[in-house]
């Protein structure tokens, strides 16, 4: 019986190895040496790493160890794609992907084989897809991004309903009116035929060197396609190119009989999600966007007398798919630790008022190995209900994160919270419970220096007593 | 037969004086085993195993003190309750039970008896019966003589009311503390008929495991006051009252005060008031008894004018500056449990967590009759048998009756309280009867077997043996003391008894009257065996039920707990109502957010809150309490009717006692509450009726019977959006639902037919997630 249970596991642990035998192919990028062990550590201390658990549990495909040693399905309208927007791929494969080309009606499309997923993202240049072939759906496609992969969707004027309900799922909204496209009469992108200005040179990009890059975008960035509109209320979702406050959404060939369901600049031309799971989508309405035609060309804007040689396509379309697939933005935190003042061993429970120091590492995956996080808004919670501490950590500059703090006078079950959520990051959220008990019967001062006139009173009384009593007892008059 | 003892007491004749005390030996013993084995019934029908709610809890602390030693146990702040404010056990429970069950447990073991702790604590209260028994024995054998003595330990080895709660596995602390006040009361009465100090430090350490064991310790620290200043006032004092008083007051205070539940309760709270003020009183008496002894009867006249017109000046003085200290607390220095006893209308005003517990209900006149039976027709008797002659033992009993019966009719768990006086009393009585009607016959038989004989001859005997009674009751004590002379010189008795003419009834009359008495206390002990075996045994996590077809076992909530103990992880929360937080803990060992220590009302209202609040807010609550887990205990489906629906107004006062935006009117109409088509749309969404009835048609093929309620149900079919079904137990009457995790993405607002692209299975839970999207 035992005999079969450790078969049966290590018969699991063989399938969950095996992919990852086939990647070793690939060059596998360095690791922070001490990292497996303080990995293991790490996840077993930590119970209630809510966000993070997630992506332990997949370390098969997407492990933090190795972030980049990825397989990505690309699926195509037309496989001409394959040579028009060859830049695009080409920077990714330079970058160490492995891309799997397929034609999106493929009889033979699968996500995933016996329960494992068999890639780690998914580009979807199929606007006009209806149907995909093989096993792949709506409910497959979101289903692979709520296990953590990551996706890149592009849109452009005949999008299919299908394209656009995996936008809504993700909260990503594409005008309804199917013939509609986004037009500038302000900032087109000046071209040699006056056109209907549907080609907008857009250069409102968010401003986050997280999501974009650190140097900044200087060509505004050519974009032909359907705009989409996000609900304000939604924190997951980006905007990282807008349209400018000119333009609008409408059908060209026809004449405006009303006003347009979408205009100015709430028309979002580029957006990213961020799952809860870390998951990260990327949704264009333009498939020309990542083209080698919109990569390569001179672009003015109109209005503007600054004509630039080269568009901004490239290195933001480069940029933001580093952000995509997690080369750029990813934290990881390990090693939590906290232990009293003077000691190192963690305690399973603090006494109140015990001084305590609270130890984290936080990390970013640079593209090729983790780098120490270095920042100044990182805090920790002392935990009931709500936050009886809330202390901002001080860094070494090594990735190593303290505070250092009194419990509160208040007993009970209390977490460390670490609950970071900024904008392009990963969001990590550490909580670990930790029992606050009142102080033991021996733990008390044994004598108050304010009680002791009370002390004489009642050891004054008893000796009063005892005298009397003897003097009672033993004096003459009584004994007569 | 227990009369008989008492009465063979012939003159002259030690030989029948021993046999008769080896027979009421023997007769106590017998006693005692019929106390522990009567109660042996639940595990005889069902199995070994501790009931109930409260149980669990004292056995959890048990197994935690036999592990971990009596200070860990002193210090234990348990983070697996209350979530997440904790409670500090040691600091806040009783601990006389577990205290008492840990040492049996190691005394067992030191005997190399290795049984188990459950094993232990399911047979602490039938161990605890028998010895209350003997301590009935004890105080009615101080108060009238050893025949009553017996007759009442024989009812109090029965009696209803106590085998409720001190069947084999109801491990509660009242188990331990009906003996504990039994015998306090026995120490008292000795004491104030000895007048020794021996038994007076005794009465205060018997006090002090009073204290330990439980809350209804104030019982006695109010009765006893009480009793003194009754003797007081019919001037009955003397030192032996003294005695039997001074030294309660100050070592059981002092005592007291050492349990870390009460601590400075003991002098803090007006519950103790009374022995204070009457402690006080009882000095000054003495004092002026004192001064009387040594001052001419003028010269005391004169003084006690001055000390009195003085005295009231400073009294009203120190009246008002009390007054004003009490007055200026807000609960006038009364906790609400006990204020609820004074005005039994006060808790369900202000209180609704004190009245929602049905232990605190007044009882109906049905369960008086069904907790004493037959007692409640002797206890008059008793009391006329007390008053004839009144000694300061019998006015004890009466004034404890009396009392007794009041705060019964308060509250129904001080039955309990209740019960052992009704047994002393009708002990009392029927001693009494058996004594008359057994002298008439034998006066009788006497008469027709010996003509020389006369009556006055028999009437004299009569005579002398009720003298020598009165005699014995006195004299007994004074083997020890050598105070009694004195004392027995100040008995106005002496003159009452030779007054006294023993009564003769007719021979016919007393074989009659007799075969009835024996007739009455057959129906007794018929009447509590039958409650014994079929009323109060059910341990009530298992329950059974007779139909056509055989017995029916609903085992479900040991499934249940069974489950979350095997599937959850260990340091999982589970939100429940509070009456099953104890199990929870105990059983599936995982953490609650409350339970039956209702120490904080907020918490509780806020899990009532959760419960009526609409499934979303309800999820945000639990979320915010990081709960994973939500039990629900519903008996549609098989009839089982204390489940949380009937129980679901009570969430709703309590909840909206604190958080006001819940409102009872809401969920009644027309101040009915109802689940059927007529109910509230607020009962129908709240998160309770949701988890009670999800899936509930598919029992019996869409009518949605409710066999509890007797109807069909409002809304019948539903999904749910924020919780879903993870357990429901196979007559399902536990259900356990999971909170669903935050949603991964947040959905757009485009609505579109989604007919084409939603066609299959999995998109069952997106549809679901679809009607209510949420951030």
């Amino acid at each position: 019986m035992l005999l079969f249970a450790i078969c049966l596991r290590r018969r699991l642990t063989l399938q969950c190895s095996k992919p990852q035998q086939n990647y070793s192919v690939t060059p596998k990028p360095p690791t922070l040496e001490p990292e497996v062990e303080t990995m293991a550590n790490f996840s077993i201390a930590t119970v209630f790493i809510a966000s993070f658990s997630l992506l332990l549990s997949l370390t098969h495909s997407f492990s933090i160890e190795n972030p980049t040693d990825r397989r990505i399905l690309v699926l195509l309208d037309d496989l001409a794609l394959k040579s028009s927007h060859s830049i695009f791929f080409n920077s990714l494969q330079a970058r160490g992907f492995e891309l799997d080309f397929k034609l999106s009606d493929d009889p033979k499309i699968a996500l995933q084989r016996y329960g494992q997923h068999l890639y780690d993202g998914l580009i979807l240049f199929a606007p006009a897809t209806e149907r995909f072939g093989g096993s792949l759906d709506l409910a497959a496609i979101l289903d692979f991004v709520d296990s953590g992969k990551d996706l890149i969707v592009a849109a452009d004027e005949n999008a299919s309903d299908l394209i656009r309900s995996i936008a809504a799922e993700c909260g990503v909204d594409f005008d309804e009116d199917p013939s509609a496209v986004v037009i500038d009469h302000g900032s087109y992108a000046v071209s040699e035929t006056e056109g209907d200005h549907t080609l907008i040179a857009a250069d409102d990009f968010i401003r986050s060197d997280v999501l974009l890059g650190s140097a900044k975008i200087e060509a505004p960035v050519l974009f032909k396609g359907i705009g989409h509109s996000l609900n304000p209320s939604n924190s997951l979702v980006l905007k990282v190119l807008s349209a400018s406050p000119s333009a609008y959404s409408a059908n060209p060939k026809s004449k405006l009989s009303t006003p347009p369901s979408l205009s100015g600049s709430s028309i979002s031309l580029v957006s990213v999600v961020q799952a809860r799971n870390n998951a990260r989508v990327l949704f264009s309405g333009s498939l020309d966007l990542f083209s080698n035609k919109f990569f390569k060309s001179p672009v003015q804007k109109a209005g503007s007398s600054n004509k630039y040689a080269k568009s901004g396509n490239q290195q933001f379309v480069t940029e933001l798919s580093k952000w995509v697939f997690h080369e750029r933005g990813h934290l990881k935190a390990v090693n939590v630790k906290h232990h009293r003042v003077g000691e190192t061993d963690e305690p399973s429970i603090y006494r109140i008022n015990d001084d305590l120091e609270y130890l984290v590492e936080i990390y970013e995956w640079s593209g090729s190995n983790w780098e120490p996080y270095v920042a100044d808004d990182v805090q920790v919670q002392f935990y009931m209900m709500s936050p009886y501490v809330l202390k901002t950590m001080s860094t070494d500059k090594k990735g190593l994160y303290h505070a250092s703090f009194k419990v509160p006078d208040v007993y009970g079950v209390f977490q460390f919270k670490v609950e970071y959520q900024r904008l392009g990051y990963t969001s990590l959220s550490l909580a670990k419970q930790i029992p606050v008990r009142p102080f033991r019967h021996n733990e008390y001062e044994r004598f108050i220096p304010t009680a002791f006139p009370y002390y004489g009173a009642s050891f004054s009384t008893m000796a009063g007593f005892f005298i009397f009593s003897f003097v009672y007892l033993h004096s003459k008059v009584y004994l007569q | 037969m227990a009369a008989s003892t008492d009465t063979t007491a012939a003159p002259s004749s030690t030989l029948r004086n021993a046999s008769g005390n080896i027979l009421a030996f023997f007769i106590l013993l017998l006693i005692g085993v019929l106390a522990f084995s009567i109660r042996l019934f639940s595990v005889i029908k069902y199995e070994s195993v501790i009931h109930e709610f409260d149980p669990y809890f004292n056995y959890r602390v048990t197994q935690f003190l036999t592990k971990n030693g009596v200070y860990d146990f002193w210090n234990w702040f348990d983070d697996r309750t209350w979530y997440p404010l904790g409670r500090v056990i040691g600091g806040t429970v009783y601990p006389g039970l577990t205290l008492t069950a840990a040492t049996m447990w190691k005394a067992l073991h030191f005997l190399n008896i290795p049984l188990s702790v459950e094993t232990v604590c399911v047979f602490t209260a039938p161990v605890f019966s028998a010895f209350a028994a003997w301590a009935t024995y004890l105080l009615t054998k101080e108060v009238k003589g050893v025949g009553a003595g017996l007759t009442a330990a024989v009812l109090l080895a029965m009696v209803p009311s106590y085998i409720s709660r001190s069947v084999a596995g109801s491990y509660d602390n009242e188990a331990v503390a009906i003996f504990a006040l039994i015998f306090t009361f026995y120490l008292y009465i000795k004491t104030l008929n000895t007048g020794s100090l021996f038994y007076a430090t005794l009465n205060s350490i018997s006090y002090f495991y009073m204290v330990c064991s439980w809350g209804g310790y104030t019982f006695i620290i109010n009765l006893i006051p009480m009793h003194v200043l009754l003797c007081i006032v019919t001037s009955r004092y003397s030192p032996r009252l003294y005695i039997a008083y001074a030294p309660l007051v100050v070592l059981g205070t002092l005592m007291a005060a050492l349990v870390p539940v009460v601590g400075f309760n003991a002098v803090m709270t007006s519950e103790h008031f009374a022995s204070f003020l009457v402690f006080i009183i009882i000095h000054v008496v003495a004092l002026a008894y004192y001064i009387k002894g040594i001052l001419s009867p003028k010269m005391f006249k004169v003084a006690a004018t001055l000390v009195i017109s003085v005295g009231l000046v400073v009294c009203c003085a120190v009246v008002a500056v009390l007054i004003a200290v009490v007055a200026s607390s807000p609960t006038k220095g009364w906790s609400g449990r006990s204020l609820s006893l004074l005005d039994p209308t006060y808790a369900s005003k202000y209180i609704p967590i004190i009245a929602s517990v049905s232990e605190h209900q007044p009882p109906t006149w049905p369960s008086y009759f069904m907790d004493i039976n037959v007692l409640a027709f002797l206890v008059p008797a008793g009391i006329i048998a007390c008053f004839s002659p009144l000694s300061d033992a019998s006015s004890f009993v009466i004034l404890y009756i009396v009392m007794s019966v009041y705060f019964s009719g308060v509250m129904v768990r001080l039955m309990l309280v209740f019960a052992p006086a009704a047994c002393i009393m009708s002990g009392v009585a029927l001693s009494e009867a058996f004594d008359a009607f057994t002298r008439s016959i034998k006066f009788y038989a006497f008469q027709t077997g010996d003509t020389v004989s006369a009556s006055t001859v028999s009437m004299e005997n009569n005579v002398k043996e009720i003298e020598k009674k009165e005699e014995s009751l006195k004299k007994r004590p004074s083997k020890k003391n050598k105070k009694k002379e004195k004392e027995n010189v100040e008995k106005p008795l002496k003159k009452s008894q030779t007054e006294k003419r023993p009564l003769i009834l007719p021979v016919e009359a007393s074989v009659f009257a007799l075969f009835l008495t024996v007739l009455l206390a057959a129906f007794y002990v018929v009447h509590s065996v039958w409650a014994a075996a079929e009323a109060y045994s059910a341990p009530s996590i298992v329950l059974t039920s007779h139909s056509r077809d055989g017995l029916h076992v609903f085992d479900d909530f040991r499934e249940a707990y069974a489950w979350l103990s095997h599937n959850t992880h260990v340091d999982d929360k589970v939100a429940s109502w509070w009456d099953y937080g104890y199990q929870t803990t105990a059983m599936a060992n995982r953490t609650v957010i409350v339970d039956n220590n209702t120490w904080n009302n907020t918490h509780i209202a806020t899990v009532g809150t959760a419960m009526s609040s609409p499934e979303k807010a309800a999820w945000e609550i639990f979320n915010s309490l990081d709960v994973k887990y939500v039990l629900v205990v519903f008996g549609g489906v098989v009839g089982y009717s204390s489940d949380d629906i009937n129980k679901f107004l009570w969430m709703v006062r309590i909840g909206g006692g604190v958080f006001p935006h819940i409102k009872e009117p809401d969920y009644l109409r027309d101040g009915q509450y109802r689940i059927d088509s007529q109910a509230t749309p607020t009962m129908l969404n709240s998160l309770m009726y949701k988890l009670s009835y999800y899936r509930f048609v598919e029992t019996d093929g869409g009518k949605g019977y409710d066999r509890v309620r007797g109807t069909e149900i409002g809304k019948k079919y539903f999904k749910l959006t924020h919780f879903e079904e993870v357990f429901t137990t196979h007559h399902w009457m536990v259900r356990i639902y999971k909170l669903k995790p935050q949603k991964n993405r947040i959905r757009g607002k485009t609505k579109k037919s989604r007919s084409k692209t939603s066609s299959k299975g999995p998109t069952k839970t997106r549809t679901i997630t679809k009607k209510n999207p949420w951030h």
